[in-house]
């Protein structure tokens, strides 16, 4: 794990990557990371999240600039500007059920290549999917997500990069921060080593490669 | 008694101590102010929290204690926090036993249709498939017709939530089950008559052998 400047962090993040971004309605979301994103105008970027928020407010801010190509994502229905720029064929939204996004996301990060799961089964979501039968119960088969980036928020980060999360923020963060070839987080208080209680830690500092350094 | 407050009420009655239950956002957001006196259930957000409490006082908010909305909320004594593979896990493993959601079209067999109407609204599914899917008991909640439009209707037009049959949908004219797959008139609204309800319904409704007025 290093301690990186948001500028730097930021910068690393090429335009095309593909990005996992925690957050539930701008709720635990990287919202420096999403700022400096803007401010760099890193361009055609793909993100993985469980929703784009409202204008204004987390990854709603990177729709607003018109900086995404592709969206993935169970809803984008409190964001009128992803629907606008989907309709428009700016930007292609993949929506997919919020259970199905998540576990995806983390058979991604467990090595594993995909999970089955009855949701969706006889819905327009099994289109162009396998279905398979065990014991009597058809399931679909959901293949594994990964991203370029993970950008997780976190309520502490102590000295060494171990995570814990606060009260709705946790998320998908401590999902997506295994399923990313590159972890960069942000967290609300940076504290020394043994503040976090080994209990308490949701995410492992050997996963961790970049923490941003508050201000 | 307005539309919404009588099926709030209604679906109120279904719920027991001890149970784990989601509300869906809109009229079923609003079953939580109706829970019967000495009966304490969890009530579930699928953002990764159970114990969710009244919003909160002016000035008390916290800006990460939220509903699945994004709105604040206060957390009740003995809640829990988790992340979103817990909050699925509880919801697809046969941990939550009742849901509510709102409903666009319910057909004939108990099929759900509430996430999208092509061309109009697409905002996604949200949790709502991983929901109906896979929680022990689906209640809808949903105003009998739309615009003089009946909602219960023999074929859903609109896009499917699950091929899963729902248990119960409560409306402010009446309580449908579906006893062996088929729509079944259980219950009726006070001053509404049985002859009424079938009016309102495309679908064809069984009736019950004893049809009840909805006690509120």
């Amino acid at each position: 794990m290093k301690t990186i400047s948001l500028e730097s962090a930021t910068a690393m993040i090429p335009d095309g990557a593909s990005l996992m971004i925690g957050g539930f309605m701008g709720v635990g979301t990287p919202e420096r990371v999403i700022d400096e994103l803007v401010r760099q105008h890193k361009r055609q970027l793909a993100v993985i999240a469980n929703d784009t928020a409202v204008p204004g407010r987390g990854i709603g801010k990177l729709v607003t600039a018109g900086l995404l190509d592709k969206v993935i994502a169970s809803h984008i229905g409190l964001n009128p500007d992803t629907q606008q720029q989907m309709l428009a064929g700016k930007i292609a939204v993949d929506l997919v059920p919020q259970g199905t996004l998540i576990e995806r996301i983390r058979a991604g990060g467990s090595g594993l290549g995909g999970i089955l799961t009855p949701t969706g089964v006889g819905t327009v979501v099994e289109d162009g999917k396998r279905k398979i039968e065990l014991n009597g119960t058809s399931y679909l088969l959901e293949t594994a997500l990964r991203a370029d980036f993970a950008l997780v928020h976190a309520f502490l980060a102590d000295y060494a990069g171990n995570l814990s999360y606060a009260l709705t923020a946790r998320n998908f963060n401590p999902v997506i921060a295994l399923a990313a070839d590159t972890v960069i987080v942000t967290a609300d208080h940076i504290v020394p080593v043994g503040v976090i209680a080994p209990d308490h830690v949701a995410t492992p500092a050997a996963v961790v490669d970049y923490l941003v350094a508050n201000r | 008694m307005d539309a919404q407050t009588i099926i709030a009420k209604r679906i109120a009655r279904e719920l027991r101590a001890g149970m784990l239950v989601n509300l869906g956002i809109g009229i079923p957001t609003l079953v939580a102010n109706f829970v019967p006196e000495g009966v304490s259930v969890y009530f579930q957000s699928e953002n990764g929290l159970i114990g969710t409490g009244p919003i909160p006082e002016d000035g008390m908010a916290h800006p990460t204690l939220t509903d699945a909305g994004g709105q604040p909320v206060s957390a009740l004594p003995g809640a829990a926090t988790f992340d979103s593979a817990m909050s699925f896990a509880l919801i697809r493993g046969g941990h939550l036993d009742m849901t509510v959601l709102g409903g666009l079209q319910v057909d004939v067999e108990g099929r759900l249709a509430n996430w999208m109407i092509p061309g109009k609204m697409v905002p996604g599914m949200g949790g709502a498939m991983d929901l109906v899917t896979g929680a022990k008991r689906v209640i809808v909640a949903m105003q009998h017709t739309a615009k003089g439009k009946p909602k219960i209707v023999k074929a859903c037009t609109l896009p499917l939530t699950s091929v899963r049959c729902v248990d119960l949908v409560v409306t402010e004219m009446a309580v449908i089950g579906f006893p062996g797959g088929r729509a079944t008139l259980l219950e009726t609204a006070p001053g509404v008559s049985v002859g009424q309800v079938i009016e309102a319904t495309e679908a064809p409704l069984l009736k019950a052998q004893n049809i009840t007025e909805m006690t509120l």
